[in-house]
């Protein structure tokens, strides 16, 4: 069983130790790298490329990929630079990735971790607000939106990060119920700490495997929500576009054009099996019963 | 027991208005009408279609009328399919919907715990990163492009399978839309039951049912299952709303006649009848899934009691 | 590609190698392009309603295979020397699926409760040429009043307003169709569910899943059901264009009534004796907000838009379906009309750029005040990508185009509203007239959405409806299209046209301006 010391010290070198552990995982290491490069490749990458965002090459269309033409991950049914427009598809895919996950990251682990540790009616009346988001259909919300806000970025952002920390919430909650009746709590409240501190240093911490399997989960989800989104038409505004966005695109065209549909996906793929071996060797730094 | 589910059912009640209520507001404010569309209508006939749907009175009164009606179990008639009801539409829709949904619940089910639980005991060898990397392809690629894949490989190159249609439920059409809707709720359980299995393996009371010389069959079975399989009992009700969500898709793909494509048909059509229908339906569907969730939770997990 | 075949006497056939020729059903499987909204043809107005529709029905006159006109219920007709009396003679053997006469009271009711304001049809417009028409149809007149009369069971007689030399045609459209007198008083507005439609046509309903399979089975009843080769037809209402080339490909449909453009080289190459194109009675535009406070209420600003799109690269690379470059508004093909041209269809493409920078400096606009404009497309992979080439054609004259896609009910709602600059729009004839486009442009029309108004073009247009020489009508109309032309009221961009893919074993499909195909003429070869 934990003992109140044990759990205590997690909190304190949380950070560092982590950090130790994690240069010691190459996998995790290598993708840390990879997601730097192509997230520098994102945000630098178009002005290197040899064409613009909308610009049209009237010679080239869906034009497969060509080293000489400059197109070297082809065009797509309008002319437009296959690499180039992946790249800024980057940009709003991760950044919604991004941001989305950090609004369902923090409203989802407090409200669950309040709501599991809490208990009783408070519990049950956070909870039922939970259930209540849930029973609103997701799609049909997102689309009012849209509808009423315009589509705009931001509400992508909000859409999305509205909904996915739900989940998280009732993850955390799951893994607090659980975790409050172990002895390192009861001996904690027993001393005396406040229930503020009990949650944020003793029951978030160790709800941190758990919830940061499931961001290296959120994060593909989000980016694909935000595809999915794009695939009912409801992505954003040309001329801007994402990795979903292109994919839904070339998805079409998968047999006549398949760099339309390779290129965006592989971006995606790379960018989420990087996520993937980082959220898991994060996952075995931060846990602090494999050391 | 049954005092906590009655309760809860009563706790629908409010949850179910609430659900209404938003729904039934925000898309009257939302632009656009059931009747717009490309060619406008002379006034007095858009008067006339207004009034038949009571849509001409204050929006209040049609908040009050659609409650009413919706006691009384009726549903209304749908705006754009004219020669059905909403309550037809959904009662033809929804047991196809179902019918899809437990099959691909059920396949993620017992393809991703056997898997997560395989990886996690075989941990960091090839089998684990082969089912692992396997997952991660299942999540990384969006299910619209592998569901028209699949029906280009198995329907069209290979012909073994239909390419769409739903047949009544035959299970050559059902193959391949219940695999392309739970390849990614595969991949997410196994993932959640390794991680949670790979916990559960390190934590004190393993160590000690390993001490007291338990056959590592047993130490699995006995005492690490149980609470291993918390995470993904928590996750079977975003699961089954994931699965809802995109049988949107499938049900597109594959022409599959259930009520997913409703919800954004019917709200792109501003068929307010059907819309109202389909988030009532679907709400309270996922009360009673959650209920279902939270008492396989409590049946796993002694520890917690539904007791207040 | 083989048709669907029930071996009803298979065992026999099984039993004897030799006997080659089993009883067969012949059963023709369309993918229609969406889920009818009901089978009622007065509350219709999509394409895919009409596939499965017409089928079912017969009007006074009909469509044959290559859709020429070609009488149905009536047999002959007279019409009056000034052109607004019809008279037309039922034929006898005329049926209803369930037995009963096809009469002149079944017309007369169907255009009463069509235009009656209570049935709220939203096609009933097409009926206007009937004399009282609009003010029934507006609630203002009693539906008795309707010039529509039957004189006995087997005689008809139509009055009109005023000559209409399309009147013929329009009658083989739905809203022209008789119903079951008997059934709709009986059923009221259920008559149309499967379990109680009585139809007059070469088809009878039989089962309807919704959003699954229409299936419908040959009416014996039907006075030429010798002639009708098929025994059952089933609509699959398909929205999805790739999933219905899929279910083509597997050999699971006959038809698709539409395929993706983008698969178009594919097709070609793969299923060349499948695929088929031709031109169609649509014109697909931009049209340009008149409106004071927009850009393009200056007729040079308009011009020089329409001036530096390439409309050839839009047909040829970005659609690359066949369909033509457009530079009249009235697409070619339309009956007794020759859609002038507009100038600009002379010039090269240099002498248009530069004649459009002229235009747009004369109207104020340079790099230092670059003109922006806001276009609104509805949601589509075609218009996505036909807005995203125009955006680019523009650009060289230093116009900023900021592009907004929204669904189809919000986008024609701000098109109404006037909230764009430019607009996507596309217009399908509803009957093969020129009048029937130009009268988008008149003053006040409701689809003229970018408010053009021209008094003169009005005048014309007016005049037009009152002269009954076709010849001098047409060159009235062609005077005003040519004034529209001129002041660039809208943007004509390409002329439609219909795709289909059908099984090369079909015969009997034959393409026309009007992509109507009935399954009666329709047959599988052996």
């Amino acid at each position: 069983m934990h003992t109140a010391s044990e759990a205590h010290t997690v909190g304190e070198s949380l950070g560092r130790e982590a950090w130790r552990r994690l240069k010691q995982n190459r996998a995790a290491m290598t993708s840390l790298v990879i997601l730097i490069i192509l997230t520098v490749a994102c945000i630098a990458g178009p002005w290197l490329t040899p064409w613009g965002l909308s610009e049209v090459d009237w010679n080239a269309f869906t034009a497969p990929p060509s080293l000489a033409e400059g197109h070297y991950a082809g065009t797509d049914a309008n002319g437009r630079d296959l690499l180039t427009r992946s790249l800024y598809g980057g940009q709003i895919s991760l950044s919604v990735a991004v941001v989305a996950t950090l609004v369902s990251l923090v409203i989802g682990v407090l409200y669950g971790a309040i709501a599991g540790f809490m208990g009783g009616r408070v519990d049950n009346l956070m909870m039922r607000f939970v259930d209540i988001m849930y029973s609103l259909p997701f799609m049909f919300l997102v689309i009012l939106m849209m509808v009423l806000f315009g589509r705009h970025i931001l509400l992508i952002y909000a859409a999305i990060g509205a909904v996915e920390w739900l989940d998280m919430s009732r993850i955390v909650r799951g893994q607090t119920l659980a975790l409050k009746r172990r002895e390192f709590v009861e001996a904690a409240r027993a001393l005396g700490v406040t229930n503020r501190t009990i949650i944020v240093r003793h029951l978030i911490p160790n709800t941190l495997g758990p919830v940061i399997v499931y961001v290296t989960l959120t994060v593909p989800k989000v980016i694909l929500l935000e595809s999915f989104l794009s695939f009912l038409g409801l992505g954003v505004q040309e001329p801007m576009t994402s990795w979903g966005v292109l994919i839904s695109e070339g998805t079409d065209m998968m047999e006549t054009a398949p760099w339309m549909l390779i290129v965006p996906s592989a971006f995606l793929a790379l960018t989420l099996f990087c996520l993937n071996f980082l959220g898991d060797g994060l996952r075995d730094a931060l846990d602090p019963r494999t050391r | 027991m049954l005092h906590y589910i009655a309760k809860r059912l009563l706790q629908a009640i409010p949850t179910l208005l609430i659900v209404i209520t938003v729904s039934f507001f925000l898309m009257h404010l939302a632009p656009g009408g059931p009747f717009d569309g490309e060619r406008q209508l002379p006034a007095e006939i858009e008067a006339n279609l207004l009034a038949s749907y009571n849509l001409d009175q204050p929006i209040w009164k049609q908040y009050l009328i659609y409650l009413g009606n919706l006691l009384q179990g009726d549903f209304g008639p749908s705006f754009r399919y004219e020669d059905f009801s909403v309550t037809e539409l959904i009662g033809q829709g929804f047991p196809v919907s179902l019918e899809l949904g437990m099959w691909a619940i059920l396949l993620a089910l017992a393809v991703g715990l056997p898997l997560g639980i395989i990886a996690a005991l075989r941990r960091n060898s090839s089998i684990d990163y082969l089912v692992m990397g396997t997952a991660l392809a299942g999540i990384a690629i969006p299910n619209f492009v592998i569901a028209p894949l699949m029906a280009l490989v198995f329907g069209v190159f290979l012909a073994w399978l239909p390419v769409g249609g739903w047949n009544d439920g035959h299970w050559r059409n059902m193959l391949l839309p219940v695999v392309a809707l739970s390849i990614q709720q595969i991949a997410y359980i196994a993932r959640m039951m390794r991680a949670s299995m790979i916990e559960v393996l390190g934590s004190q009371h393993i160590r000690t049912a390993r001490a007291k010389g338990l056959s590592e069959r047993e130490v699995i079975w006995r005492h690490a299952m149980r609470p291993a399989m918390l995470p993904v009992v928590s996750y079977l009700g975003p699961a089954a709303a994931g699965i809802i969500t995109g049988s949107v898709v499938i049900e597109q793909i594959f022409g599959i006649p259930g009520i997913g494509r409703y919800f954004v048909q019917a709200a792109l059509n501003r068929d307010y009848t059907l819309v109202m229908g389909t988030v009532v339906f679907y709400g309270a569907l996922i009360v009673l899934l959650n209920l279902i969730v939270d008492l396989i939770y409590s049946a796993l997990d002694p520890q917690i009691r539904y007791d207040d | 590609m083989r048709k669907q075949r029930l071996l009803l006497a298979s065992s026999a056939a099984l039993l004897s190698g030799l006997m080659t020729l089993p009883l067969q059903a012949d059963t023709l499987r369309i993918a229609i392009m969406g889920e009818p909204a009901s089978l009622d043809p007065h509350k219709i107005s999509g394409t895919w309603e009409n596939d499965v529709v017409g089928d079912l029905f017969e009007g006074l006159v009909t469509e044959a295979a290559d859709g020429e006109r070609i009488p149905g219920v009536a047999e002959s007709w007279e019409i009056s020397d000034d052109g607004t009396e019809y008279t037309f003679e039922l034929r006898d053997d005329a049926r209803w699926s369930d037995g009963e006469v096809v009469t002149a009271e079944d017309f007369v009711y169907a255009f009463q409760r069509i235009l009656n304001p209570a049935t709220a049809a939203d096609y009933a417009y097409l009926l206007y040429p009937v004399k009282n028409a609009e003010t029934v149809y507006e609630g203002d007149a009693d539906p008795e009043t309707l010039g529509i009369e039957a004189v006995d069971d087997h005689t008809l007689k139509i009055t009109l307003e005023r000559s209409t030399p399309y009147f013929l045609d329009q009658l083989s459209h739905y809203t022209a169709y008789p119903v079951p007198k008997h059934v709709v008083e009986e059923h009221g507005d259920d008559w149309s569910r499967a379990d109680h439609m009585v139809s007059n046509g070469p088809f009878k309903l039989e089962r309807w899943r919704s959003q699954t399979r229409i299936e419908v089975s040959r009416n014996d009843q039907f006075h030429d059901a010798d002639e009708v080769a098929l025994d059952e037809v089933v609509y699959f209402p398909i929205e999805e264009r790739t999933t219905a080339l899929n279910r083509f490909r597997a050999d699971e449909i006959d038809v698709a009534r539409d395929f993706p453009t983008q698969q178009y080289d594919w097709l070609q190459e793969n299923l060349p004796d499948a695929t088929t194109t031709a031109p169609f009675l649509g014109i697909y535009y931009y049209t340009l907000n008149t409106r004071d406070g927009h850009p393009t209420a200056d007729p040079r600003v308009r011009e020089a838009l329409s001036l530096a799109v390439r409309r050839e690269v839009i047909t040829n690379q970005i659609l690359g379906t066949g369909e033509e470059p457009a530079y009249s508004f009235v697409p070619p093909g339309v009956n007794r009309y020759d859609a002038p041209q507009s100038s600009m269809a002379d010039m090269s493409q240099e002498e248009r750029m530069a004649r459009a920078k002229e235009l747009l400096a004369e109207a104020g606009y340079g790099p230092d005040d670059p003109l922006e404009l806001n276009l609104r497309y509805n949601t589509s992979e075609d218009h996505r990508k036909v807005a995203i080439a125009i955006g680019a054609m523009w650009e060289p004259l230093g116009v900023e185009v900021e592009l907004n896609n929204s669904e189809v009910a919000v986008h024609y709602e701000d098109m109404r509203q006037g909230d764009f600059d430019v607009g996507r729009a596309g217009w399908i004839g509803d009957y093969n007239d020129a009048q029937n486009f130009l009268s988008l442009l008149e003053t006040g029309v409701a689809n003229n959405y970018g408010a053009y108004s021209n008094e003169k073009f009005d005048a014309l247009m007016d005049q037009a409806s009152e002269t009954q020489d076709l010849d001098e009508r047409a060159d009235i109309m062609a005077e005003a299209e040519k004034l529209a032309l001129d002041e660039t009221a809208t943007l004509p961009i390409y002329y439609y046209v219909s795709r289909n893919l059908v099984n090369p074993d079909l015969q009997g499909w034959e393409n026309n301006i009007e992509d109507i195909h009935r399954s009666r003429w329709v047959s599988f070869d052996d």
